[in-house]
């Protein structure tokens, strides 16, 4: 009843083109935006920021990259540990090398480190394709993992051959380092995922986005149409890694603040976030959000209930969470292949009609 | 040059080799007759070897709910049960429900179906290193040793042996039996498959046993060589160069792409890891697979890609 279009009508081309077109949908993005930037910040404690808000965050941001090049341009990969571990690099030198210079820009320029070695990892996707493709990706994900771990300069010969983020401030406030506020971290990557998010939802909607859609659903046809499969998967695969680079920077820089090669960066990574974009939903920047949320809260939950709730031993807690993870991926690839997103369209359809379904 | 280290480095590449292709046969049998990438073939090893273990072993769950533990030959028949029990679960839970989705669906639920296994051995058979011994000559083979100084492990021998053996069987299963033609229909064409009568689901589970089977296979041999434990189903990540290399849709192509692979590296390890730093193991095998696709993109022998609009 409150969820109908009737009498929103549409005055010009711009208001046709919206990214949401009815005023319900406007509104409730709005509220939850509004509630993320003003409320949550006042709520927010560090188990808050460290388990759930900032992890949700920067899988989000890795997500949305790689929905960009497996969802939108049909690329499967599965480098992405490794693509985030450049970013986390480039941070950590850059930061190291330049102390001054705003966070900000370094993120941004970590990003597009990794997209230049994102450009140079997808050169074979010119010529390899489909499961070919997803195994040649996985040599960017060992190749990388293995020369950060391997020479001193990535990591500025420290004896630990970890890296750790010095502490930093912006604006007069903590930003980064041990004691900086839950809240302030929050907020830096609450910034850079709704930039980004709408940078991403525009470009998937304009030309360069629906080129990479042509190229995925037949990469021939789109070359005979006029498309230049060289740059389409190429751009696919530089504005992807751009957003999987700045996700290993705020993961490395905001989140976790210390990081090891094998560990941090390893694959399960690449299979973590490839998950959030499965079950969130193939092509929609929607569902990374929404899958980087489920992948995110459902080991919390799962955790929870067994260890506190059931009094299972954390151990044994932890094989039965692999087992429901895997149920669970299993169960939702079943019931909605689409994802999330799909059944997020539904259940609006369902809700105009609401509660008049004939 | 010292000729004599030349040749048990490839000998021993080689041998290592056919361990890869083991695995990789696996994966091959899949794709070949469903299509589907099946992530879980190295959990599936893992899986096969942990039951293995669990019937020959006096701490098992079997000893402990029958009170005797089984010889070696019967232990594998029975494994080799089990691992049809669970193609035919597979089947039944999840694949049935997966026709005609795409390509990338069936691949995530396959590292789903890994993560169930893979959590499954570990709470009903703990995750400790367990050593699998059902008695294959282990050491080196003492009549190279003694008349050309070469070290050449017997394991890696009997290895060799096995591989050839099944894929003997295998060609003359699918070549030559009733079933071996349904399924190579099925690989060929799903659609034009059913309309002949031939059971798309009764297909299926026989390919998965198969593979189940050829896990167990690379599980013992896995098992023997390093023991029981999570990381064999890392093997799976070796295997998938292999696979790229050899093309997924070739029999041959697994043994042959192994055999490259396997020497390569040892060869690599050898002569290049030592200019770079060293462990180089981790990738190496990944870049000599994509030189090799930049030149044929469907593997060594794999089906010709034909596109068109």
């Amino acid at each position: 009843m409150l969820y109908r279009e009737t009498g929103q009508f549409k005055t010009s081309y711009q208001a046709d083109q919206a990214i949401f077109p009815i005023a319900q949908d406007r509104w409730f993005i709005f509220g939850i935006i509004a509630i993320a930037v003003f409320v949550v910040p006042f709520l927010i404690d560090d188990y808050g920021a460290n388990a759930v808000l900032l992890p949700f965050l920067v899988y989000a941001m890795a997500a949305i990259g790689l929905n960009i090049l497996t969802g939108y341009c049909g690329q499967l990969s599965l480098g992405t540990g490794g693509f985030m571990a450049v970013g986390a690099y480039s941070t950590y030198k850059l930061f190291t090398a330049f102390p001054d210079l705003n966070l900000i820009v370094i993120v941004i320029l970590s990003g597009l480190i990794t997209a230049a070695v994102g450009v140079l990892f997808g050169l074979p996707s010119l010529r390899i394709k489909g499961f070919y493709l997803a195994v040649a990706t996985l040599a960017s994900q060992f190749f990388l993992v293995w020369m950060f771990n391997k020479f001193g300069w990535f990591y500025n010969y420290n004896m630990t051959g970890m890296i750790n983020m010095p502490a930093s401030t912006m604006f007069g406030l903590q930003l980064t380092g041990p004691g900086a506020h839950p809240a302030v971290r929050y907020l830096f990557c609450l910034g850079f995922v709704l930039v980004f998010a709408l940078v991403a939802k525009n470009i998937v909607r304009g030309r360069l986005g629906r080129e990479w859609m042509a190229i995925r659903d037949m990469d021939i046809a789109a070359e005979i149409i006029g498309i230049r499969p060289l740059y389409a998967k190429l751009s696919a695969f530089a504005v992807s890694s751009f957003y999987v680079g700045m996700a290993g920077a705020l993961y490395f820089g905001i989140w976790l603040s210390s990081a090891e090669p094998v560990e941090a960066f390893d694959i399960n990574q690449s299979f973590l976030v490839l998950f959030m974009i499965i079950i969130g939903g193939l092509g929609s920047i929607m569902g990374s959000f929404l899958g980087a949320a489920f992948i995110v809260l459902m080991p919390l939950v799962l955790k929870n209930f067994m260890v506190d709730g059931l009094d299972i031993a954390v151990v044994t807690a932890k094989h039965v969470e692999i087992i429901t993870m895997g149920m669970l991926i299993i169960f939702f690839l079943i019931v909605e292949p689409h994802g999330l997103a799909r059944l997020w369209t539904i259940a609006k359809e369902k809700l105009r009609l609401w509660p008049f379904p004939h | 040059m010292d000729w004599l280290f030349l040749t048990e480095t490839i000998i021993s590449g080689l041998m290592a080799g056919v361990m890869y292709s083991l695995v990789a046969l696996g994966f091959v049998l899949i794709f070949k007759a469903s299509g589907i990438f099946n992530f879980a073939q190295g959990v599936m090893a893992l899986f096969a070897a942990l039951a293995l273990y669990d019937f020959l072993a006096p701490e098992g769950w079997f000893n402990q709910l029958f009170g005797f533990t089984l010889p070696v030959p019967i232990a594998i028949v029975a494994t080799a049960g089990v691992m049809v029990i669970l193609a035919w679960l597979i089947e039944r839970l999840v694949l049935r429900y997966l026709i005609n989705q795409e390509g990338i669906i069936l691949f995530m639920a396959t590292i789903g179906l890994a993560y169930v296994l893979e959590g499954t051995g570990d709470l009903l058979f703990g995750s400790d290193v367990k050593p699998l011994d059902i008695g294959i000559p282990q050491g080196a083979w003492d009549y190279l040793l003694d008349t050309h100084g070469l070290y050449i492990e017997k394991l890696e021998i009997f290895a060799a042996i096995t591989a050839a053996i099944l894929v003997t069987v295998l060609a003359i299963f699918f070549q030559k039996t009733r079933i071996g033609r349904a399924l190579r229909a099925v690989a060929d064409d799903h659609q034009a498959a059913l309309s002949v009568g031939i059971s798309l689901r009764a297909i299926w589970v026989i390919v998965w046993a198969v593979a189940g089977f050829v896990a167990l296979v690379a599980g013992i041999m896995w098992g023997s060589k390093s023991g029981v434990q999570f990381s064999l189903s890392l093997i799976a990540l070796k295997a998938l160069p292999v696979l790229i290399l050899g093309g997924f849709t070739s029999v041959p192509g697994a043994i042959v792409g192994g055999l490259i692979i396997g020497v390569g590296e040892k060869l690599a390890e050898i002569y290049v890891g030592p200019m770079v730093g060293g462990a180089i193991e981790n990738w190496f095998a990944y870049m000599l697979a994509l030189a090799f696709l930049l030149f044929r993109p469907q593997g060594l022998f794999g089906e010709k890609i034909i596109e068109r609009v």
